[in-house]
């Protein structure tokens, strides 16, 4: 069989971090191609690179499409040639009818006059290839997510797609949609249409994929051919986390105290969709001077759980106890969450944590300006001494504490964001994806940053993606999948595949 | 802590103060390039004393508004268009209860400008609390309150108003040293106590900020800068003397503009209204009550309102239907001359006050030069556009 795509050398670049180093990849005609590896490993920027997200130049090597060098300028050329990414989050407009939203950009008209007859019976045409059975007048906001998935897809057979990009199609779906939707796959590979599946779901993989390429950090490890023989997961799991730990992690000895922190059956429903619950009887703990981990894949509900615990910052319908240092805690916003001795570092620096048109000094204090005024009235003084002193203490690269936080890079700016809340003299830091995006050097920046604070004695809850890095500096790790806690490893009993193993069985419903 | 020595790098920088705060001084300078340009198209007529004087009087009530929307725009881009119709609502309200009730003037306003905190109320809970975007809140109050004051006035003007309530907005201070004839001494002696404090406070502040460290500005431009403004103040004071003293109204200007310039730039709350502007999450995040904000930043526009509408009818010495009408929009464009930001998060209230002077004197200028009415509307919104474009220029180039 011939290759339809071949990428070759792609090196891409964000501000000095490497994203994607050399990768090869190389799809044949007509196979759904499995793409693996953990977060960050690069899977969605190599696919962005592909689809012309980033447009030729702002990457470098080559990619050849049905034998042609390519250089996409944006979606549109790349659509041109039947290439289709659906992405994670579906651009469908909710507004508007299944039957519009299919041919979106792609209208069936004649001088700028919409035909709608024909786009009724085209769309109808559509959704049966993809045995979706729903008039197309209906709005997208009518139909759930397993639907509009298939809308999706209906929209890029519209297009004429000849390699199908889906990712992480599944990952909102449930096990009826997702297995419908997997089936489909299989039924377009027999039109003839080749298919890139990105999934973390690793027995999804396994059931349709024809190949499997397994990313890591940037670079690509391996490709497996399935042909028709089994693979196991843990064959594939070792390929996308076996990597050699070096001395990434400063040393410590922890010096772990009494229990401080407690979150008792913790329940949050989600805040736009009714009934939806999010976070499902969760119960952890925290010692003093500990660092605890939570581990799991996007989307486990991480972010979800530290927010509505940092004053209900997310969800609704909250239900559980907080205890601190023995005694139940009253949380009902953030500043309460504050005063009781929290601190949550956002998983998003630049649109949750820091204000970018604002400098270092205004941002370090934003938390703390009731400690540092008097009768409401800002004392310069104390708040520049403060910005200097977090500035050099933190080693924040900058002119002076009037640099704004939108010229500062990304480590800087996150150095930034854990001034203003060690500032704030938290007992509790939760911090969310603390290193995401920034380069190796900062990160033990700020590994040390976050030993030092456990050291003092505050219990610290360390969310990460990244699992070298959970299993570098936590103490204790708990793993959590789908909302719910599934594990809970002590440091010496964890290891990636032990995490990994926790999440493959409770997809399983194994648990 | 940084030592008391002054780190050299510092000092290398004056090219990126000057570029950091180019806006600020950009359009102050075009504000001296506006009157040096009327003063010599109206043969100087601009600045004979008694016409800087009538240029304040005309525009105290933008001046007024024009702080009260720097909040609001601060907060995220929001305006509040219902400014004119509450101003000319209160109006009508005092109107009636002075001339048609006989009510005393201080009973009157005490009255109008509880009634402006209750609209304040009133909107700031639609949309702090509600969520519905100001501009909408705001066009339903600029309906609704002209509505109302039509309904109150029965289409009517009322006037006159006693001496006493005229006289805010065209009263004098007495001359407490009266040795001359035709020439007020007391805007002189005020100028002068005003400038020996100025320079003393200012020479102490940079004193504690070289000490610990943090002073930024060169010598020579501190200095410049102090005696520019010691020079303005006294020249000034001295057009003030020589018409008719310090106007009563001028007095009111200037504590609401020092008193929100300093609550905008040093206090607590002031600090949250820039964090809500600049980024509502991360200050939701960090803790702060963004509704309260919201709630606090509407609630002072209204009250805001009621003093612009007691200004204005004191100055027109009538209260009638039409009042107001545009207000809304001289403040608005008052604010985004003086660079505040469409987004939020960035203005100050001198930059609104410089902006409001500019079109003030605008006005002025092309009335004395004898321009129409219609052409001085086209030449504003040139004005506007250009200073907008200006700053959005200015951003792409320091990028």
């Amino acid at each position: 069989m011939q290759a339809i795509l071949e990428m070759r050398n792609i090196t891409k670049s964000f501000g000095g971090v490497k994203a994607l180093d050399n990768v090869n990849f190389k799809v044949l005609s007509g196979e759904i191609h499995a793409l693996v590896g953990e977060n960050g490993a690069g899977k969605s920027t190599l696919m962005n690179v592909l689809s012309g997200v980033h447009p030729h130049g702002t990457y470098s090597g080559e990619i050849f499409y049905q034998g042609r060098n390519c250089t996409f300028r944006n979606i549109r050329d790349s659509e041109k040639m039947g290439i289709v990414i659906i992405h994670q989050e579906l651009a469908l407009i909710p507004y508007l009818s299944i039957g519009e939203n299919i041919f979106i950009g792609n209208e069936r008209a004649k001088s700028g006059v919409i035909n709608w007859e024909k786009t009724h019976q085209d769309a109808t045409k559509f959704l049966n290839k993809v045995g979706l059975k729903e008039n197309p007048n209906v709005l997208i906001k009518d139909i759930g997510v397993g639907k509009q998935q298939l809308v999706e897809i209906a929209k890029a057979l519209a297009k004429d797609v000849k390699l199908l990009i889906l990712d992480e199609p599944t990952a909102a779906l449930n096990e009826d949609d997702s297995n419908n939707l997997l089936n489909l796959l299989l039924e377009l590979k027999k039109t003839g249409i080749t298919s890139i599946l990105i999934s973390h779901k690793l027995h999804e993989v396994t059931k349709v994929a024809d190949s499997i390429t397994i990313l890591r950090d940037g670079a690509t490890i391996e490709t497996i051919e399935v042909k028709g023989g089994e693979i196991s997961e843990d064959r594939i799991i070792k390929g996308m986390v076996g990597r050699e730990l070096v001395d990434r992690f400063p040393k410590r000895t922890p010096k772990i105290g009494r229990v401080y922190f407690e979150v008792k059956n913790w329940n949050v429903y989600d805040p736009q969709i009714e009934g939806r619950k999010v976070i499902k009887d969760v119960n952890i703990k925290v010692h003093k001077g500990e660092i605890v981990g939570i581990s799991g894949l996007m989307g486990a509900g991480r972010t979800e759980f530290a927010m509505s615990v940092f004053g209900k910052a997310y969800g609704r319908q909250i239900s559980g106890q907080i205890f601190k240092d023995g005694h139940l805690l009253t949380i009902n916003n953030v500043q309460q969450a504050i005063n009781n001795g929290l601190a949550y570092v956002t998983e998003d620096r630049k649109t949750a944590g820091l204000i970018l048109i604002e400098d270092i000094k205004h941002n370090v204090s934003l938390s703390s300006l009731k400690k540092i005024s008097k009768r409401g009235i800002i004392n310069d003084d104390e708040e520049s001494k403060a910005a200097i002193n977090y500035r050099k203490k933190l080693n924040i690269k900058s002119s002076s504490i009037y640099h704004k936080i939108q010229n500062l890079s990304g480590g800087n700016q996150q150095k930034v964001v854990l001034a203003k809340w060690i500032f704030a003299a938290p007992d509790i830091l939760i911090l969310d994806e603390p290193t995401r995006g920034i380069d190796v050097g900062a990160k033990y920046e700020i590994y040390t940053i976050i030993n030092q604070l456990a050291d003092e004695g505050k219990a610290i809850i360390f969310i990460s993606s990244e699992l070298p890095e959970i299993l570098g500096i936590c103490d204790r790790i708990y793993v959590m999948n789908e909302g719910r806690i599934v594990g809970e490893l002590a440091k010496e009993e964890a290891s990636q595949e032990s995490i990994m193993k926790c999440i493959m069985q409770s997809n399983r419903g194994r648990y | 802590m940084e030592t008391a020595k002054v780190n050299p790098e510092r000092f290398e920088s004056i090219g990126y103060i000057l570029r950091s705060n180019i806006r600020q001084y950009a359009m102050l300078i075009a504000l001296i390039v506006i009157m040096i340009f009327f003063q010599i198209t109206t043969n100087g007529i601009l600045l004979v004393p008694m016409n800087v004087t009538n240029l304040i009087l005309q525009n105290s009530y933008v001046l007024i508004l024009a702080i009260g929307m720097t909040l609001c725009i601060l907060t995220g881009g929001n305006i509040d268009l219902s400014v004119g119709s509450v101003a000319a609502f209160i109006a009508a309200i005092i109107g009636t209860l002075i001339i048609n009730q006989k009510m005393s003037v201080i009973s009157a306003i005490i009255i109008g400008l509880l009634i402006g905190a209750l609209i304040g109320v009133w909107q700031g809970f639609w949309i702090a609390y509600v969520r519905i975007p100001a501009f909408i809140v705001t066009l339903a109050g600029m309906l609704l309150f002209r509505g109302l004051t039509n309904t109150i006035l029965k289409g009517l003007t009322l006037s006159p108003f006693p001496k006493s309530f005229q006289s805010i907005s065209s009263g004098y201070i007495p001359d407490f040293f009266p040795f001359f004839d035709k020439f007020n001494l007391t805007p002189i002696v005020v100028s002068i106590i005003l400038s020996i404090i100025l320079i003393f406070v200012q020479i102490r502040k940079r004193r504690a900020k070289i000490k610990s460290g943090m002073e930024l500005t060169p010598d020579f431009l501190f200095i410049t800068q102090l005696l520019l403004t010691v020079f303005a103040i006294n020249l000034f004071a001295y057009w003030l003397a020589a018409h008719k003293g310090i106007p009563i109204i001028l007095v009111i200007l200037g504590v609401l503009i020092s008193g929100y310039h300093f609550f905008t730039t040093k206090t607590v709350p002031g600090r949250y209204i820039y964090a809500v502007g600049g980024n509502e999450k991360a200050a939701k995040l960090s803790g702060i009550d963004t509704n309260k904000v919201l709630f606090f930043v509407y609630l002072n526009m209204a009250v805001l309102s009621a003093v612009a509408g007691i200004a204005f009818s004191a100055r027109t010495n009538s209260a009638f239907p039409a009042m107001g009408n545009g207000f809304e929009l001289d403040a608005i464009a008052a604010c985004f001359i003086g660079g505040a930001s469409a987004t939020g998060g960035i203005g100050t209230v001198i930059g609104a006050i410089i902006g409001a002077l500019v079109m003030g004197v605008l006005n002025n200028g092309m009335s004395i030069m004898g321009i129409g009415i219609d052409w001085q509307m086209t030449i504003k919104g040139f004005v506007l556009l250009m200073a907008v474009a200006f700053d959005v220029f200015s951003k792409n180039k320091a990028k």
